[in-house]
């Protein structure tokens, strides 16, 4: 099964049960007082979800590290490279210097 | 009051056994997939870890300022965790004099240890890593960045998460333990994650780090993996590891850090970002 497959039978299902709680097929008195409710949960549902989507990519954002450590420690390790490479015979092209 | 509770309850109850029924179906369905790896994971074990080879594949193209210094890197961790290894270095005729430089530290480091298969123009990924493989000598093969964005010091730490349990393949993670990147702004940081959340969410890869390109693979299933793989670019990394899952191989991960090309530029555009959507639909409808 492709994860598009999954995802439309899972929506699918949901959307069955939606429906059939719409249409009054199955009874549910909660659903039966609050019929606004029912009509607009697939948005509410879409608009908590996007909430915590943007929640947590901001969070992994913010909390991104920044690795400064093996980033100087990268620019020490290239020096230390050039002169042992140097050492062994290596020539670099001289627009370096 | 507690009729309307009552009721809410148990619709809410409803919902959540239907959740948990989706992603129980779900589950069993990945797990019979990966069952077929534990016959192949008993048959590896029983090889001989001392005489593991280490191919490490660099395709290059305009990196005459960082293939020395990486060629350096690469030969101190390696000789200090004493494990063989060979550098195939691929160049896809790049003007700078890359091709020349490998030459030079062919010369200084021996040709069992630097192994030049240049090609005469920029070609694929993919086809630099078939190219590349053909002469592998290593039971084992890393895949890289020659741009030092990726640091020879993991290596070694690939080497200790592969024989933990075997793995088929390690990929090198910037999003988890003590992973990160350098180099980046804010904006990069969040497509980064963004694009990420979305994969994690769409195609589930159990893998946390999709488009990062440090790898080690066990040689036949980079092989397989090659020829499975249509992508091109930096997205056929994604397809690699999204493939890898599909066919049930064993993934384990590293952090690692990234820093972003010291020397040269860094590209990410309207074109990267399109090709990444691309990619993301490919898979999500075929794997």
């Amino acid at each position: 099964m492709t994860k598009l497959l999954e995802w439309l039978t899972a929506f699918s299902i949901l959307v069955t049960i939606w429906i059939a709680l719409l249409t009054k097929k199955v009874d549910n008195s909660f659903v039966e007082q609050h019929p606004q409710l029912l009509l607009y949960s697939p948005f509410i549902a879409i608009i908590l979800f996007g909430l915590f989507a943007l929640a947590v990519v901001l969070y992994r954002t913010f909390t991104f590290n920044n690795a400064e450590l093996a980033a100087a420690e990268l620019q020490k390790e290239i020096q230390e490279a050039r002169t042992s490479l140097t050492k062994l015979g290596y020539k670099f092209p001289s627009k370096l210097s | 009051m507690l009729a309307i509770s009552k009721s809410f309850y148990s619709l809410i109850l409803t919902w959540c056994c239907i959740f948990v029924l989706i992603f129980y179906v779900v589950y069993v369905l990945e797990e019979s997939n990966s069952n077929e790896t534990d016959l192949h994971f008993h048959k590896t074990l029983l090889m001989a870890e001392e005489n593991n080879k280490y191919s490490i594949l660099l395709p290059t193209y305009n990196e005459v300022e960082n293939l020395p210094i990486v060629v350096w890197l690469i030969n101190r961790h390696m000789t200090e965790a004493g494990h063989d290894f060979e550098i195939i270095v691929i160049d896809d005729g790049s003007p700078d004099g890359t091709l020349d430089a490998a030459k030079q530290l062919q010369k200084i480091y021996g040709e069992n240890k630097i192994v030049l298969r240049p090609r005469e123009k920029k070609l694929g990924l993919g086809t630099a890593y078939i190219h590349g493989l053909k002469h592998a000598k290593g039971n084992f093969i890393f895949i890289m960045d020659a741009d030092l964005s990726h640091h020879p010091k993991f290596i070694p730490q690939f080497i200790e998460k592969q024989r933990e349990r075997d793995y088929d393949l390690v990929s090198g993670s910037r999003y988890i333990g003590d992973g990160g990147v350098h180099g980046w702004d804010f904006k990069r940081k969040l497509i980064s994650r963004g694009a990420n959340f979305l994969t994690q969410l769409l195609l589930r890869p159990r893998a946390s780090d999709l488009t990062g390109s440090f790898r080690l693979y066990k040689k036949h299933v980079l092989e397989n993996l090659v020829g499975n793989c249509v992508s091109k670019g930096y997205v056929f990394q994604m397809e690699m590891i999204i493939r890898a899952r599909q066919f049930g191989y064993t993934i384990g991960e590293v952090p690692i850090t990234f820093v972003d090309r010291v020397y040269g530029e860094s590209k990410l555009g309207g074109s990267e970002i399109f090709q990444f959507a691309n990619a993301l639909l490919y898979l999500f409808a075929t794997t």
